[in-house]
């Protein structure tokens, strides 16, 4: 392991404050420091309401808001600082685009494409378009290797498809979806595609020029950051068509009784008094994660997902869901064990010190394909150590023989 | 954090070999009892003599508390009158909220084996659905 490793791990004050490991990641991380110190600056030396005062505080506040627009742009190589629309988490960013986009555009007989393996959030919001606009839902399942891949897309796209919701990383499988390949075959049928980014923006370099995805939403907390941020990137061409979602303060140019004119992008979608504060952290968490940099991330996430998939594989009783190959986790790893309740492994897990999840992972149509009624995750940050993974197997190698097996 | 001790046997062995984990023929009763926020789900369906509980039988799938539990509670009420049922069912709410005293936590014999749930917030629906599902029942009866 690298030895810079745990160094960053010091910066995280709840890793060294608690003996915990934190192998819950996937739901939300740990926060460095430096994004409290952000936070906590802000709010003691710039705060005011950004993009409304004329004097010098509120246009500190609104100069820290707009910079942190411009660091998400750069961090995910957008074109112009205006298709970065702050939200206050993935799942927001997704029901706005459904609210403006899915049913201003969309109508009955159009199809919208929806991967099996979407989270809740990029599933709930494409069927309640489905429902009021006649549209119809149409499901994407992967191929035998567990991917989504161009191929299998191809089986369910028609001159009708207008819209595809897909994941790029799995949060239950942990797969890397073809994202670039998927926007292409889009395209093709003249399709825009939405990219759910929770899982894979914080964990690997995502570049929407590169991708070419119409759509990607991604949340702060899952990526270092304070909760309550989050961001829907999209194309200036969408972007710029679409109507508000959110009416109120300060998305709009004129408002007289009878005419309004509303702000331009990305204003427009975000009435009310946002949250700066938020968006300076993510602002650092983005400074963060260059400065620890995704070579060293990535080195980490996958060191640690292969000493679990290992550890797991040899211990007897114990199944991995999804792939048995261990390159196809990205720091995800999901299981079973043979009788025992994913509840009961994460309450035995928990008396160890062990945080995982149990449950269905706000992914039930995934549980159904796969058979499964609920599993029990692990899923790795780069501040995690192979002792921590060591932690964790030994907790699980004992967990039939604490349920009296 | 979770005692270590917590899945005694009392509860590892109810959830093992239930005894009363099958399907009654026509029951009187039935409530299917569910904890969205983790599935555990069960069906319970009660054979009535009157006002006494005559037979009672659960089938449903969750984890080892809130199995364990519907089966120890099933141990526990059958022969009993609907009353003494809710009665018991309202001191197993106080124990699990740990506002139970000695005497009422011997009252409640096996079922006692769950005090410590009490202080695993995240587990008390678990332990309650059993006995939550059978009030309702009992009550609506």
């Amino acid at each position: 392991m690298n030895n810079r490793i745990l160094e960053y791990r010091r910066d995280f004050p709840l890793l060294s404050g608690a003996d915990i490991a934190y192998l819950d990641n996937a739901a939300t991380t740990q926060k460095p420091v430096s994004v409290l110190d952000a936070v906590r600056h802000y709010y003691e030396a710039e705060n005011a309401n950004p993009l409304r005062g004329v004097y010098e505080l509120s246009e500190k506040a609104t100069a820290a808001y707009e910079n942190a627009r411009a660091a998400v742009k750069n961090f995910i190589g957008a074109k112009s600082s205006d298709e970065i629309i702050f939200t206050s988490n993935a799942s927001a960013s997704i029901n706005l685009a459904a609210y403006s986009y899915g049913l201003n555009f969309l109508k009955e007989g159009d199809e919208i494409v929806v991967s099996v393996m979407e989270h809740h959030s990029n599933f709930l919001p494409w069927k309640m378009v489905a429902e009021k606009t006649g549209a119809k839902l149409v499901k994407l399942c992967p191929g035998e290797d567990g991917y989504i891949t161009p191929a299998q897309l191809d089986k369910v796209l028609t001159d009708k498809t207008k819209l595809v919701a897909v994941t790029q990383v799995s949060n239950v499988l942990g797969q890397v979806n073809d994202i670039k390949a998927l926007a292409k075959r889009a395209h093709e049928v003249g399709a825009v595609i939405l990219c759910d980014g929770a899982q894979s923006v914080p964990h690997m370099k995502v570049n929407v020029s590169d991708l070419d995805v119409d759509f990607l939403a991604f949340s702060g907390h899952k990526m270092l950051s304070p909760m309550g941020i989050g961001v829907l990137y999209g194309k200036r061409s969408c972007l710029k068509k679409m109507p508000p979602f959110f009416y109120g303060g300060e998305m709009i140019e004129i408002v007289h009784w009878d005419s309004v004119r509303y702000a331009d992008i990305p204003h427009k979608f975000e009435a009310g008094t946002v949250n700066a504060g938020g968006a300076v952290g993510l602002n650092a968490a983005i400074e963060y994660i260059g400065k620890v940099g995704f070579d060293l991330i990535e080195e980490q996430e996958r060191l640690l997902t292969d000493l679990a998939m290992d550890g797991l594989g040899a211990i007897e009783h114990v199944h991995i869901v999804g792939s048995p190959k261990k390159e196809d986790h990205k720091g995800i790893v999901t299981f079973t064990i043979d009788d025992v309740h994913p509840h009961d492994v994460a309450g035995i897990l928990s008396s160890d010190g062990v945080c995982v999840r149990a449950g269905h992972h706000c992914a039930q149509p995934l549980m159904d394909y796969l058979g499964v009624r609920s599993t029990t995750r692990a899923s790795f940050a780069f501040y995690n150590t192979p002792e921590e993974v060591e932690r964790f197997l030994d907790s699980v190698s004992s967990v039939r023989k604490r349920m009296g097996y | 954090m979770e005692d270590r001790l917590f899945y005694n046997e009392v509860l590892t062995d109810h959830n093992k070999h239930p005894y009363h984990k099958c399907e009654l023929d026509h029951p009187d009763l039935m409530l299917e009892g569910v904890n969205p926020s983790c599935g555990d789900d069960i069906y319970l369906q009660l054979k009535m003599d009157g006002d006494i509980i005559a037979d009672g039988a659960f089938v449903g799938d969750g984890c080892a508390i809130s199995q364990a539990s519907t089966d120890i509670m099933l141990e526990m009420i059958i022969g009993r009158t609907k009353q003494e049922a809710i009665r018991l069912a309202d001191i197993f709410a106080k124990m699990i909220r740990d506002e139970a005293t000695e005497e009422d936590i011997e009252e409640l014999e096996e079922a006692g084996a769950l005090k410590d749930v009490a202080k695993m917030p995240a587990r008390v629906k678990c332990a309650a659905l059993g006995w939550r599902t059978l009030k309702e029942m009992l009550e609506k009866a």
